[in-house]
């Protein structure tokens, strides 16, 4: 189960109102992450206003050591409320993760390059990512992407049927009677 | 907890019980006994086999959780039927940050003193125990084989252990 509830201090995609959350722990460095970004893009299409997307970070640094950097410059842009375009940048752009993706990225979203260059460099958005790990961990992360649907840790695969199957079933449990 | 179809000779040890002592080696010349460890909790995470699929293997996911673990003052112990060159080789690539112990010859004998073994495919069941600092267990867990049952449970045992009446002292 999820732990940590999603409050405004999460990035947030979607309608406030929609009766279903589905969160996704994730590494921007992670293969599964990447081939799972498309599908979550589908279901978010697919179930429109019903359905809130929430992205918290779970970067595996020693087996992917552009995954935290990568992080604390989606939290950079999210402090310019950003967020969404660079997370869409990092993914699409997985396979050439580094500083100078992150400062084309930035420059791209019209950010200040040398505040990101220094915000990396001083670890400034560290604790937000650690804090987003820590409570993937508590919540039963056991690798990435890890997804949960209204709190239910989802044990099946990530593509866009399973995905839109679990999402549906929690449609079908809050729809008014 | 119920076998799932693997015949065990010891049952699956549950809290209360003393963990059995074992020694293992941890690298080609270097062996490690779970009493060298005696005055801290240790973890035991036995799992069916190295080299299985990068982001979701629980080793990895317990490499990067091993500060939390240490602040409970907890060592973590991974074990499985592997030899050690292939652990090496493993810890190597996922960049792992604790030992893996070569529960390889006799095969599984250790799993078997925990009542963690899978006869019929000849590995170690996906089973966690947390033993306390006189060497007791204070928690286990059998995960179905197929569901990597992530560092939750761990942590919860550590944190009920720390908190018990003199659980940081004894």
């Amino acid at each position: 189960m999820l732990r940590v509830p999603v409050t405004p201090h999460d990035h947030i995609a979607g309608s406030q109102n929609a009766p279903v959350t589905l969160v996704e722990y994730g590494d921007y460095e992670c293969p599964a992450c990447g081939l799972a970004y498309p599908n979550v893009l589908r279901v978010q299409a697919y179930f429109d206003e019903r359905l809130r997307f929430v992205f918290r970070h779970f970067p595996l640094q020693q087996i992917h050591p552009n995954a935290e950097p990568a992080a604390e410059c989606a939290e950079f842009a999210g402090a310019h409320d950003r967020f969404w375009e660079m997370h869409e940048g990092l993914y699409e752009n997985q396979d050439r993760l580094g500083l100078p993706l992150f400062l084309t990225l930035a420059g791209l979203l019209e950010l200040p390059q040398a505040d990101l260059r220094n915000a990396l460099a001083s670890g400034q958005y560290e604790p937000k990512v650690r804090a987003d790990f820590v409570s993937g961990v508590r919540s039963g992360v056991n690798g990435t992407p890890t997804f949960f649907v209204n709190g239910h840790r989802h044990d099946g695969s990530f593509s866009f049927e399973e995905l839109a199957a679990a999402i549906s079933v929690r449609l079908r449990v809050t729809a008014p009677l | 907890m119920k076998s799932r179809g693997s015949k065990r000779t010891v049952q699956f040890l549950g809290p209360g019980a003393a963990a059995p002592d074992f020694t293992l080696p941890v690298t080609p010349d270097q062996n490690l006994s779970l009493s060298d460890l005696k005055g801290k909790p240790v973890i035991l995470a036995f799992y069916p086999a190295d080299w299985s699929p990068v982001c979701g293997d629980q080793m990895t996911v317990y490499n990067e959780v091993l500060s939390e673990f240490h602040k409970h003052d907890a060592e973590l112990l991974g074990l499985s039927v592997d030899g050690v060159w292939c652990h090496q080789a493993f810890a190597k690539d996922r960049r792992l940050h604790f030992p893996l112990l070569a529960d390889f010859e006799p095969k599984g004998e250790v799993a078997r003193k925990y009542g963690a073994y899978r006869n019929r495919e000849g590995v170690s069941e996906r089973a966690l125990f947390v033993i306390d600092r006189r060497g007791v267990i204070f928690w286990s867990y059998l995960s179905p084989i197929a569901v990597n049952p992530g560092a939750d449970g761990i942590l919860d045992a550590l944190e009920r252990m720390s908190n018990r009446v003199g659980g940081a002292v004894e």
